[in-house]
């Protein structure tokens, strides 16, 4: 198997041959209708105004714009996980879309089974693992963003307690977990976090009950790792602090929102849609960070003083020219034993796998 | 856990009980008339979108609870109406309510999901809000808060000391010697049902405009059939409703205090603990079968037809 | 009132089957206004709702296996129904059945023996069996509603998966994301048409309806279960056992409902993962009523239900209404029919007539 959090492509020799495959499929297209690209995108949840989905469809405004009539886009959203997807995939791959994007984990084996079948439709799947000669992935280094939102929390807390909403213990969300610790405790060793699970991406009552507990033990800015904004909203009403992911969510809360931790997919889709236009596409396993404007971080508040804004600005230029990894070691777990040693980066392949808290973090991770 | 975080327990307890309330409360009135609605998370989803959307259009946040009232009692007039009228059988028809409200409600939906609103405000009440504790446990809450605890005074007194509440608890016990009164047992049972789907409504809109407040499909995530088990669990009495919903409310937010604290419990166990007390709480009230009998109103769920009966 | 209902003397045979009919026109004529007021021609709505999703063999094989659990868990659920015993939690128990028969393809990792799927089957029963044996149980020993506590156990059984697949069971080589190991081939059910994802499956829901069939037709247990259900104080006196038609109707709903999520698990999902069904267990009640408590009907309106869940997702693909159409349709096919179910029992007999 493929490592699947390169940068890098891996050009293939059978990819070539895929690439003839296309072009000369897309000749025949050209012959049977007008020569305009179907392109899908398949989400798991509507669109709304703000969430993982909002900033994919965002990244599918940007297609539209760049590309206008040379494309033709289909949307379906709200499509669950699991024996529905697959049906979905192999609808758009068999009308004639050949460029399918499926942004949600759960898609991946079932997009898997459609690529069998549809050799010359080409397939991007967001957060999986899994690559063919015509399914590709392509995900985001969230936690280089959460490491410069710690940096903020940990400037902006008054009482040194930071409180973490998070869905599920997944190695994706526990590296967001404890780069954010580490970056808070970069600015303030004193720091102490919370994390409460509410077991589910997208469930606003609980994940509003979560951080209005965070609030009521003592936490004074508040994030989270799952869908809606109801974490923003419990700490503008409870006058605490907030940093908000996902996509910038000032205006759920004026003053509580200090910065949010947002997703950029449209360079992304632009680069893989004109490659299959030009018939270069190839699958890849792409994990882009900061550099690679995937993540970013939303502009500061007011509420942020200028030195903080600056130091977070100067690390953010650290982590772009690599020179500043947030799992750079020495990393301490919970139990105080060292996972990265000093001197050393922690290695994708282990970040991929991370399953334990950074010193700091009160409470045991559920197991 | 020192005395203020058991005060800001005691405070989110109440507020995570208040939907249960509305709903609860306007089951029990429709119970007591002899009709099961097993629609009340129907009724609540519709109420919460309806008062969500009407809210957000408007930007007037007591026309959004109006609304879900307003939402609610249409949903409960289909029921009624089915039940009622064409003597349907109430189980399969509140099913078939709640599965349509789900439905409906996503479809309602669409264009409000993570829309930004203000959410109802708690009240600052001049010096009683201030006053230490008693400040924070007592006045600390948005006015659907007051008004779930007012309804409640108010729903003892008509249902026990009024002409009204007489006459509805006795259609619930027999409709046919209530009808040969010259009661209209259709009529009455009509308005209980609409009230009752009003208070859903309310209990929905509680959620979307004031406790969350958000839009999100299945956000009521089966309250709606707590409130069903909480009037079981209260043996039809309104004072135990009270009692089940903040029991239910508390169990809520223990969870998450619990994972707080760092116990090693999975937090999937944590969260079927409302689940499990329910059922708990259901089995210990039920044990008793004459409890059950004594106080669960004698023609619950059974039509009723003049010329049938 | 124009119109007055008044009372048959005998339930009306042909109203039994005509309702539903009746239904299906009523809910075609809502949707018609529904799709103008959406500005969409109606015939191209309903072409992309009914026909658009079946017009290959594909299309075909898709309604298959979605009428398929749907008719299973109904046929389990109407034994039960036609008791008065309210089973509403089909989902949690097909949410059991597939842990556990999750269990067994898992523990039999990479085995090639035969009997992993039989070992599978009956596990996925059993699984199904417990859940529903715990409202049985609470409901004949402590009198506890079996309505609520059914329920509130679907929401147990999606956290114990949550769990399972969260920690426990998840794959090891699969970067921590929540889900099971693949199956193996020999846990997975054959396809049975080429190019489809028709499964054998379909013969097991088969079966269950020609079992169903006879134990409704020629049984005693099922004479006295329908009586029961029909009049409880007559079961009493005639010695029928009310607690037997408990747990019968319970228990098989469970099976039902758990063999369902076996052949989901091994069918079109091929391992444990979050979410296993799109709310079969709840639309089965739909399917049940629909087709009258009756083998035949319920086979007919799990296929009408598979079809407005594909037209659903067709009528976004092709004309961008939303998915959620699906669902009120499926409630206004409930309500009609329960709304046309009167004429069952009564005449519709206009006032200015009805002097007599």
């Amino acid at each position: 198997m493929t490592n699947p959090f390169t940068t890098q492509r891996h050009p293939r020799l059978k990819t070539l041959l895929g690439s003839v495959l296309v072009a000369s499929s897309l000749l025949l297209g050209a012959a049977q209708a007008e020569d305009k690209l179907k392109v899908g995108f398949i989400y798991v949840s509507p669109i709304g105004d703000a969430g993982w989905t909002f900033q994919h469809d965002t990244g599918r405004k940007a297609l539209e714009e760049k590309f206008g009539d040379k494309i033709e886009i289909k949307v379906l959203d709200s499509i669950p996980e699991g024996a529905e997807a697959e049906r979905v995939t192999r609808e758009l791959a068999s009308s004639g879309h050949k460029l399918i994007f499926g942004t949600s984990f759960g898609y991946m084996n079932p997009m898997l089974k459609v690529a069998k079948t549809f050799p010359d439709t080409h397939f991007e799947h967001a957060t999986g693992y899994k690559t063919t000669d015509n399914l590709g992935n392509y995900n985001a280094r969230f936690y280089e963003g959460r490491y410069l939102a710690g940096m903020v929390a940990g400037s902006m807390t008054k009482d040194n307690k930071l409180g973490y909403v998070a869905a599920f213990p997944i190695p994706e969300v526990l590296q967001g977990i404890n780069a954010y610790m580490l970056g808070a405790q970069s600015v303030n060793p004193k720091i102490e976090m919370n994390v409460v699970w509410v077991n589910s991406w997208f469930d606003p009552g609980r994940e509003r009950e979560a951080a209005d507990t965070l609030i009521d033990q003592g936490a004074d800015v508040i994030t989270h790792h799952t869908d809606s904004t109801a974490a923003v909203i419990a700490a503008q009403e409870k006058k605490k602090y907030a940093i908000a992911y996902h996509s910038d969510m000032s205006k759920y809360g004026k003053d509580a929102h200090l910065t949010a931790v947002t997703h950029h997919w449209g360079d992304y889709y632009i680069k893989q849609v004109q490659s299959q236009l030009d018939g270069t596409w190839k699958p890849g396993s792409i994990w882009g960070g900061i550099k690679d404007g995937m993540v970013d971080l939303a502009p500061m508040s007011d509420a942020v003083p200028a030195d903080v804004k600056a130091k977070v600005e100067a690390a953010k230029g650290k982590i772009k020219d690599g020179s500043l990894h947030p799992f750079a070691g020495p990393v301490v777990n919970q139990d105080g034993k060292e996972v990265v040693a000093a001197g050393g980066n922690m290695s994708d392949e282990d970040m991929s796998k991370m399953d334990f808290y950074v010193k700091g973090i009160t409470g045991k991770l559920p197991k | 856990m020192n005395a203020d975080t058991v005060i800001l327990i005691l405070v989110a307890t109440i507020t995570a009980g208040v939907p249960l309330i509305f709903a609860a409360l306007g089951e029990l009135v429709v119970e007591k008339s002899g009709v099961l609605n097993l629609g009340v998370e129907g009724m609540m989803i519709v109420g919460a979108i309806s008062g969500f959307m009407v809210a957000a259009e408007s930007g007037q946040l007591w026309l959004g609870v109006l609304a879900g009232a307003g939402a609610g009692m249409l949903m409960a007039l289909i029921f009624a109406f089915i039940t009622l009228t064409l003597m349907a059988n109430q189980v399969a028809t509140g099913l078939a309510l709640t599965i349509f409200g789900i439905g409906l409600s996503a479809y309602m939906g669409q264009a409000y999901s993570s829309v930004a609103l203000e959410g109802i405000k708690s009240l600052h009440i001049p010096l009683l809000s201030d006053l230490p504790v008693l400040g924070q446990l007592l006045f600390s809450y948005d006015p659907l808060v007051y008004l779930a605890l007012l309804l409640f005074p108010l729903l003892v007194w008509f249902l026990y000391h009024s002409r009204g509440g007489l006459v509805l608890r006795a259609i619930g016990e027999s409709p046919t010697s209530a009808h040969a009164l010259g009661y209209s047992v259709i009529r009455i049972r009509y308005q209980a049902v609409l009230f009752g789907g009003a208070m859903a409504g309310i209990g929905g809109a509680y959620l979307s405009l004031a406790y969350t407040p958000l839009w999100a499909e299945g956000m009521t995530a089966g309250r709606g059939w707590i409130a069903l088990a909480l009037v079981v669990f209260a043996t039809w009495r309104p004072g135990r409703v009270l009692l089940g919903a903040f029991l239910f409310g508390g169990v809520t937010i223990a969870q998450f205090h619990v994972q707080g604290l760092g116990v090693d419990i999975p937090s999937q166990f944590l969260s079927m603990l409302p689940y499990l007390a329910t059922i708990a709480v259901l089995v210990l009230i039920s044990r008793n079968a004459k409890t059950i009998r004594l106080n669960a109103p004698a023609s619950l769920g059974q039509a009723f037809h003049r010329e049938v009966h | 009132m124009l119109f007055k209902l008044q009372p048959r003397p005998q339930p009306s045979q042909r109203m039994v089957w005509l309702s539903p009919l009746l239904a299906i026109a009523l809910m075609l004529l809502v949707g018609m206004v529904i799709f103008t007021l959406l500005g969409q021609s109606p015939l191209k709505a309903f072409h992309a709702f009914f026909i658009e999703p079946i017009n290959d063999m594909y299309g075909l094989g898709e309604l298959l296996i979605k009428a398929s659990p749907l008719a299973l868990i109904a046929l389990g659920l109407s034994v039960g129904f036609r008791a008065n015993v309210w089973n509403i939690g089909a989902e949690g128990q097909l949410t059991i059945g597939a842990i556990a028969a999750g269990g067994v393809a898992l523990w039999f990792y990479e085995s090639e023996s035969i009997w992993v799927l039989p070992l599978m089957l009956m596990a996925g029963a059993l699984g199904g069996m417990l859940w529903a044996a715990i409202p049985a149980l609470l409901r004949t020993r402590f009198h506890t509603s079996e309505i609520l506590v059914s329920l509130m156990l679907v929401y147990v059984a999606q956290l114990l998966l949550s769990w399972l697949v969260h920690g426990p069971w998840r794959d090891p080589d699969g970067f921590g994301f929540p889900q099971s190991r693949q199956f193996t081939e020999s846990a997975l059910l054959p396809v049975m048409l080429e190019g489809t994802r028709t499964h054998a499956g379909i013969w097991l829901t088969l079966i269950a309806l020609v079992m169903v069939f006879v134990f409704m037709r020629w049984s005693v247990v099922a004479f006295q279960m329908r009586v029961a259900g029909l009049a409880p104080r007559a079961a009493d006196y005639a010695g029928f056992n009310a607690k037997r038609t408990i747990w019968i109707g319970l228990l098989t709903g469970g099976a039902a409902a758990g063999i369902a999520g076996m052949n989901e698990i091994a069918g079109p999902i091929g391992q444990l993962s979050m979410p296993l069904s799109p709310g079969y267990g709840f639309a089965a009640i739909i399917v049940a009523f629909v087709g009258r408590l009756h083998p035949i009907g319920i086979l007919l309106a799990s296929l009408l239900m598979a079809l407005l869940y594909l037209g659903g997702e067709s009528a976004q693909m092709q004309l961008a209404l939303p998915a959620a159409v699906s669902g009120v349709f499926q409630g206004l096919l409930l309500f009609f029919l329960l709304a046309t179910d009167v004429l069952i029992h009564f005449r519709l007999t206009p006032t200015w007539r009805s002097k007599a």
